[in-house]
């Protein structure tokens, strides 16, 4: 109760700042299981994607977050668990704390959508980084899900690293056409099959 | 609030003027069906089909101001305020700003345009009128020293306060007209902004009418291309003889109505220009999404942002003693 109120205040937020247009430039919204994997600029990337979708796909749609962040305080606790229901991913490597691919694995067979943001680190500088392995090593464990790409554009300047009062810009949610792992592809392929679908997708933004 | 209830002579020529408004969106909704029945209501049709989505858009505007009106001066002060911070957002998500602006942008959208909005709800002229272009012009210029960073100084400080300027200075006019103390029209000030905003609009949609019917030679071809020498003077001469037909719901008499229509109307298409060259540089058509058929909401209100200043001061000159 008390979370879906937060969770209708942060979408409104996020609605009346940024006006969050979703552009279903690729795929349609349907209620299927997907993997959403997006550029990264601040820490307000997910709540975007996660607003612009319909209520329908939000419930099913799951953030990967690093523990590391949201587990340091109860709010971020209550936030990421209750409000997103996040799946929490160890990314400093404890021994004794699960492989983070297991952790969203499991989260997809109990019916989840993710989203991911594949560089691994917020990105301050235009374009975007190489992506890490764990794309890939998902798609491996579950090759017939539906990787979605999704470029954020302009969020950064909502929220320059740094600042926590976020500036009314306009912003725009594009979903690509969806990807799968093909049979045998490599890991140096698949990274960069994925990744030149996003840049792809920000031409045709800027275009 | 509620002044216009307070006279009963307000009231009636306030339901009679959105009466009159509800008759011709009628008639245009009309005109828009039959025309689509004719092409064939599942034919995809771009001009009519983007004529209907504005006459659709037409009627969501007018409930929109008819309901502020209702709530009285405030409403209406309110309504002008959101609208406002609807076209700042537009106007800068397209300028090219940096993360060194963030405090001068900061300060615009949550210092800036409330204060404006409380000082026109205040009535105070004396600040209203000067506070953006004064204290907003030197503060700003200070802020975007925050970051440190020196280049394009100019041009960046310069896109902040052309945002605030059109998009929060020049809208507040319009509410602004509210605090005119005009002799013999007290109560009915709600009935000088229906004036301004019924002849720049009028006159917008004329124009497009005529264009649309009669335009053979462009105006601006590379300010606005769809601007045409006939839609220019059929729209303007129109709009003004509209705006003299209205003479009753203002202080003026027919003949200065019309001289203030048409002062309006030139204003608005000389804005429309200046707003289409910003646009243009930036290599877009519109300024944003957020009126089906129209485009974003300064593409709408471009024309009110450069007519409201100068109708302001126009009346007030001569008709404030």
């Amino acid at each position: 109760m008390v979370a879906s109120l937060f969770a209708f205040v942060i979408t409104g937020l996020a609605r009346a700042i940024t006006g969050a247009r979703a552009l279903w430039r690729g795929c349609a919204p349907e209620r299927v299981r997907r993997v959403y994997f997006a550029n990264h600029g601040s820490h307000i990337d997910f709540v975007l994607i996660w607003s612009s979708l319909p209520p329908a796909l939000r419930r099913m749609t799951r953030p990967v977050a690093g523990s590391d962040y949201w587990d340091r305080s109860g709010v971020r606790r209550f936030i990421i668990h209750q409000v997103f229901r996040g799946v929490l991913v160890d990314r400093e490597h404890k021994p004794d704390s699960p492989d983070p691919i297991d952790v969203m694995v499991d989260a997809i067979d109990a019916g989840a959508s993710l989203i991911i943001f594949p560089e691994g680190t917020r990105n301050v500088e235009e374009g975007l980084l190489p992506f890490k392995s764990g794309i890939h090593r998902i798609a491996q464990a579950r090759p017939d899900i539906e990787f979605v790409p999704v470029w954020l554009d302009n969020l950064k300047r909502v929220m320059p690293k740094g600042k926590l009062l976020p500036l009314p810009i306009l912003c725009t949610v594009s979903f690509g056409a969806p990807i799968r792992l093909h049979e045998g592809e490599s890991r140096e392929d698949f990274l960069s099959r994925t990744r030149a679908a996003l840049v792809a997708l920000a031409e045709e933004h800027a275009a | 609030m509620m002044d216009a209830m307070l006279f009963p002579a307000a009231r009636d020529q306030t339901l009679a003027l959105f009466g009159g408004i509800g008759g011709a969106l009628l008639v245009a909704s009309l005109i828009g069906f039959v025309l689509k029945l004719k092409v064939g209501l599942a034919t995809p049709h771009p001009v009519i089909d983007n004529l209907n989505a504005r006459i659709k858009a037409w009627w969501l505007m007018v409930a929109v101001i008819g309901l502020s009106f209702v709530f009285g001066p405030r409403g209406v002060i309110v309504l002008f305020f959101l609208i406002s911070f609807f076209a700042l957002r537009e106007f800068i998500t397209l300028m090219p700003t940096r993360a060194s602006d963030y405090h001068a942008l900061a300060a615009s959208f949550y210092l800036v345009l409330p204060a404006q909005y409380v000082l026109i709800d205040m009535a105070w002229y004396g600040l209203y009128s000067i506070f953006i272009p004064v204290y907003g012009f030197l503060v700003l210029a200070i802020l975007a020293t925050a970051g440190g960073e020196t280049a394009n100084f100019l041009e960046r400080a310069s896109k902040v306060q052309w945002g605030l300027m059109i998009c929060v200075y020049c809208i507040s006019h319009v509410p602004a007209l509210l605090t005119l103390p005009i002799a013999g029209f007290e109560g009915r000030n709600l009935l000088l902004i229906a004036f301004l905003v019924i002849v720049v609009q009028s006159s917008d949609v004329l124009q497009y009418v005529w264009g649309k019917l009669f335009g053979r030679h462009k105006i601006a071809p590379q300010l606005s291309p769809s601007k045409t020498v006939e839609g220019f003077v059929g729209g303007v001469a129109s709009a003004t003889a509209l705006g003299a037909a209205l003479w009753w719901i203002t202080p003026f008499a027919p003949w200065q109505a019309a001289l203030m229509a048409l002062a309006i109307n030139l204003m608005g298409f000389l804005g429309g220009l200046v707003m289409s060259a910003i646009k243009r540089d930036r290599g877009v058509k519109d300024w944003g999404h957020m009126i089906e058929g129209h485009g974003g909401m300064l593409d709408r209100l471009d024309s009110v942002c450069f007519a409201a200043p100068v109708f302001f001061h126009l009346t007030r000159y001569w008709w404030v003693a």
